[in-house]
């Protein structure tokens, strides 16, 4: 197998730019009619930043975030997370539960979020199935409320094991207030080969 | 003055100073002080084996690579071999789903790994807060020898 990082990849920062435009669009579409309201979108960013960057974009490592983990199989392993503040969590969770929601760590709450998820991480990952013909399944979703620093090392760990850096694609939301959204993106090493050459790029 | 120790970093520090890293998860914050000299190094490990990976040239990214650099810099800066203690905190299993090209039980092994290396520089452990499903941030305070560890929505613990 190649010497592969994600440091050196140029074309899968392009690939993962028209993900999240794609996925960006898909989600914003889901999301407007979820909550039958007008939602915009900002163009998505694409970044690889250094471990102890993403905790500052982020609002800082102790900046209390949910982030749903899914694992997904098939054709690509790897994973894939999404990740809102706190409040920007409970607003969308209020919004989808007629504002009945009080507490994000309820059932019904963390459910609503988990839901959310769901819509958000699979327009991206049709988005990316769709783009290289490749079979995507994602597991169901898991839910934690904590640090963005704690819930980071997840991603970071799975990183870690190729570089010292991390991709992630960051989405803006607007409709009555700004809904920033974090979309982290893993493949295995395989899998990172498989999704470039499913698109005719020599790895 | 607080050192900040980042992700995959490690420092030291002495005297009326403290340590600290920020939302720990899987990773392992661990502690070597010389209670004597006041002098302590904390490292921020997130994987337990530098063997096990090709790109490992950061050494405090390791468990194992990590905590020898330590120890390494803690006695340069003048800590007794002899007098040298440990505590460790972090571990946490953050999700419960784990995707297939994952470390299996990452936190877990971090742990593991940590107490391995520990042992093999012979270096008693006194305390841990480890395991569990939720984030930590984390200060030394060479002084006294406290380890303060931080949880959302819960009262800080003291080791």
């Amino acid at each position: 197998m190649s010497e592969f990082t994600v440091e050196k990849s140029e074309q899968y920062f392009d690939v993962l730019r028209e993900i999240g435009n794609i996925g960006a669009g898909n989600a914003t579409t889901a999301l407007a009619s979820l909550m039958q309201s007008k939602v915009d979108m900002r163009v998505p960013q694409v970044k690889l930043l250094e471990f102890s960057e993403v905790g500052k974009l982020l609002g800082g490592e102790e900046q209390v975030m949910a982030g749903v983990y899914l694992a997904i199989t098939g054709d690509i392993m790897g994973s894939i997370m999404f990740l809102v503040k706190e409040e920007v969590a409970m607003y969308l969770v209020n919004k989808m539960m007629m504002g009945m929601g009080s507490d994000l760590r309820g059932e019904m709450e963390s459910s609503a979020l988990k839901e959310i998820s769901n819509i958000i991480t699979g327009a991206y990952l049709n988005a990316l199935s769709t783009m290289t013909n490749l079979t995507i399944l994602p597991s169901i979703p898991d839910l934690t409320i904590d640090m963005a620093g704690a819930i980071l090392s997840v991603p970071a760990i799975e990183f870690g094991q190729l570089g010292d850096k991390m991709l992630l694609i960051q989405t803006e939301i607007s409709d009555d207030i700004d809904i920033d959204g974090f979309f982290i993106m893993v493949p295995d090493m395989d899998s990172y080969e498989k999704i470039l050459s499913s698109l005719g790029i020599p790895v | 003055m607080d050192i900040k120790v980042g992700m995959a970093d490690l420092n030291v520090c002495s005297g009326s100073d403290s340590i600290t890293t920020l939302g720990l998860g899987s990773c392992v914050g661990v502690i070597i002080w010389d209670p004597t000299t006041k002098i302590c190094g904390m490292a921020h490990v997130m994987l337990p084996d530098s063997t096990a990976i090709r790109n490992n040239t950061n050494i405090a990214k390791f468990a194992d690579s990590g905590i020898d650099e330590l120890y390494r810099r803690v006695l340069a800066k003048g800590a007794n071999r002899g007098k040298l203690v440990a505590k460790i905190a972090g571990g946490a299993q953050m999700f419960s789903v784990q995707s297939q090209s994952a470390l299996i039980r990452v936190g877990e092994r971090n742990v593991e790994a940590s107490k391995k290396k520990l042992r093999e520089l012979k270096i008693p452990l006194k305390a841990e807060d480890t395991g569990n499903s939720y984030g930590r941030t984390v200060t030394f305070y060479p002084a006294t020898g406290e380890y303060h560890i931080k949880t959302v929505g819960k009262p800080t613990k003291i080791i």
